[in-house]
């Protein structure tokens, strides 16, 4: 039970990682590099897209990214009962 | 008042703060020296971070490097702030459950060898040289502009300040004055920020000043887009570096600021599992106020200087192109004798060269802001750089008592004796460091690459795989890691150094910068750890147990020898 239970955390554990750092991917390589030009041709206000992202977007989305992984693994802890008081 | 004594005042503020909390808070045990006795806050912890990571390449170039390169800038921007997710996914948490002092007490226990634990030392101790050498340099710089002392006597009081508090105060010392010199650094960077979004878009918010519109209502990016186009640079918007390149430079600067072993040891300070995932969260949180912040900065310092001197009679220039000619970081050249200054793409016909490292320094003086606001500026970059300085020395010095003498060298030396030594280590490391700050050797900033390229090719997957596979076994790390750091030494040394029959830039593999390889030589070593480990025994019982615990985030316990 107890060894069952700790790979079913690890493995929730790891699908949180998985789209968490999808997302990571994407904002940054993706966005701000690959299609930085396909992206340039947008325009949000003063700036490009592509070069928003790569500047400016990227970087709020890392900070959002990891406090929803602080929020998650709260959660998940909780339920496993692996949290700490 | 004059600038000189606004920064008198203003640096003997700071520097009294710092010392005046190294009193306050002195380490008595080993426990403490190492981390902070393992009871900080993860919002003070945040701060600490911020503060450690922010150096004076942050603070002082990083603005000035987008600013002259534009888009290509942005490999810093993604590099530096996208490391805290891995940093905060897949490390943290997993080593404060692991619960030891250093990143080799890891890798040692990990791996079950000795000689694991002594790849990891040289790589943290090389790895933290390098990166030291730069901060005592941009204290020294500062103190000569700002308060015209020689830059050797600069490099020397900062020095004796680092030294004071590191020594006495350890880990815990060093992480309450990093809080204080995040509050300092940020401060004084965001003061002239707003000054000058407000001045050139009316926005005080910079981020959103960034794509604002001047007084005629043109996009400020376009703007300059049009300057740069105009005098032949390109296009400030996109850059001139191929896409590969721009791709592995910001992949070796991420996975390298999530293998810096003075950025990992802060999440040891932490109390449970929960507050390394939270200090992550907060440290991140607080580098990017000054990170996004940064890129604005670049734009308006660099519209400003175009607009400034384009063109203009040299003889009605403002008073700061004086100042800053006079500590060479500005040379104007007046080659077709016509007294107006051309800066142009052109390195022909253009008369004009300015240093990066100027334009966050005089940007205040450049937008005509208050001299109080110029010297803030100067007790920010002394705080980046000291607070910086404190977190690498302490690495080495943990490296040498922790790491060498307890672990492996003297099992037997008593507490009192291991901080002592840990004392004696940090004295001798700041010295290095400052000799290496009056004599810079000239690879310092190219051996900064060197050092995300290293942290990125040996502790990152020695460290990821440790956690995520429990397969891996020594065989596989220490292969792994050699290969990484043999590699990314390599080809460094073939294009920065011009060792090994040298090369240019048409002799890069692939067309990719010594910057960028250390992304290969980081797959490299992922591709010989797993390859090596599937060939050769699997680890002992204990190990996998090991790997079984710290997944898993319940009773994280104190840290332990």
């Amino acid at each position: 039970m107890e060894v069952e239970n700790k790979k079913k955390y690890w493995n929730k554990n790891l699908k949180y990682l998985a789209i968490l750092l999808s997302i990571w991917f994407l904002v940054s390589f993706v966005c701000g590099i690959l299609f930085v030009e396909e992206l340039n041709t947008i325009r949000i206000g003063g700036f490009k897209l592509g070069f928003w992202f790569a500047q400016q977007g990227a970087i709020y989305v890392f900070v959002i990214l990891i406090f929803v992984y602080i929020r998650l693994m709260n959660k998940l802890d909780k339920e496993f009962g692996f949290n700490e008081k | 008042m004059s600038i000189q004594v606004w920064t008198w005042i203003l640096v003997g503020i700071t520097f009294t703060l710092y010392i005046g909390i190294a009193i306050w808070s002195r380490a008595g045990s080993t426990k403490e020296f190492y981390v902070a006795g393992g009871g900080v806050s993860p919002l003070a912890n945040g701060l600490a971070t911020a503060a450690d990571w922010m150096s004076a390449a942050s603070f002082i170039s990083m603005a000035g490097l987008i600013s002259f390169n534009g888009y290509d800038g942005s490999v810093y921007l993604m590099g530096w702030t996208g490391g805290y997710v891995l940093l905060a996914l897949l490390l943290a948490p997993y080593l404060r459950k692991f619960g030891k002092f250093t990143v080799p007490d890891f890798i040692g226990d990990r791996y079950y060898s000795n000689v694991a634990r002594s790849v990891a030392v040289f790589c943290a101790i090389l790895v933290s040289f390098t990166y030291v050498a730069g901060q005592m340099r941009g204290v020294g710089l500062v103190f000569s502009r700002f308060l015209e002392v020689d830059i050797n006597t600069g490099v020397i009081i900062g020095m004796i300040i680092v030294l004071f508090y590191a020594v006495l105060g350890g880990m815990k010392g060093i992480t309450y004055t990093q809080v204080a010199q995040y509050c300092v650094l940020i401060f004084a960077f965001m003061v002239p920020a707003i000054f000058i979004s407000i001045q050139m878009t009316g926005n005080p918010i910079p981020q959103l000043g960034f794509g604002g519109v001047d007084e005629n209502g043109v996009y400020l990016l376009d703007k300059l887009d049009g300057l740069h186009k105009e005098l032949g640079f390109a296009a400030y918007t996109s850059g001139s570096k191929s896409t590969l390149d721009i791709f592995l430079i910001t992949a070796a600067l991420m996975f390298g600021t999530a293998g810096l072993p003075h950025v990992i040891v802060r999440f040891f300070t932490v109390k449970r599992v929960v507050d390394a995932r939270k200090s992550a969260g907060w440290a991140l949180l607080f580098i990017a106020i000054l990170y996004t912040t940064a890129p604005a900065i670049s734009l308006f310092s660099r519209t400003n200087l175009i607009e400034t001197v384009s063109n203009k009679e040299y003889e009605t220039l403002p008073k700061w192109f004086g100042n800053w000619e006079k500590t060479g970081l500005i040379k104007f050249d007046d080659k077709n004798n016509d007294g107006k200054v051309q800066y142009l793409a052109d390195v022909v016909k253009n008369e004009l060269i300015v240093d990066k490292d100027i334009m966050v320094l005089a940007n205040p003086e450049i937008a005509g802001l208050p001299n109080w606001v110029i010297a803030l500026v100067a007790a920010g970059a002394l705080a980046a750089a000291l607070s910086t300085a404190a977190g690498l020395l302490l690495v080495i010095s943990a490296s040498v008592s922790h790491d060498l003498i307890k672990k492996m060298i003297n099992p037997n030396i008593s507490e009192k004796g291991e901080l002592v030594a840990a004392r004696l280590a940090a004295v001798v490391a700041v010295c290095v460091a400052g000799y290496f700050g009056i004599h810079p050797p000239d690879f310092v900033a190219a051996t900064v690459a060197l050092a995300f390229g290293l942290a990125a090719a040996s502790f990152f997957p020695a460290i990821v795989l440790g956690i995520f596979s429990k397969r891996m076994n020594k065989e596989g790390a220490i292969l792994g890691m050699s290969v990484g750091i043999l590699s990314m030494l390599f080809y460094m040394m073939k294009f920065k150094f011009d060792w090994f029959g040298g090369g240019t830039k048409e002799d890069w593999w692939f067309g990719i910068s010594p910057e960028g390889f250390g992304t290969l030589a980081m797959i490299a070593n992922f591709i010989v750890s797993i390859i090596v480990s599937r060939c050769t025994p699997v680890p002992p019982k204990e190990v996998v147990a090991i790997v079984e615990n710290i997944r898993i985030p319940s009773g994280a316990g104190e840290a332990t020898h």
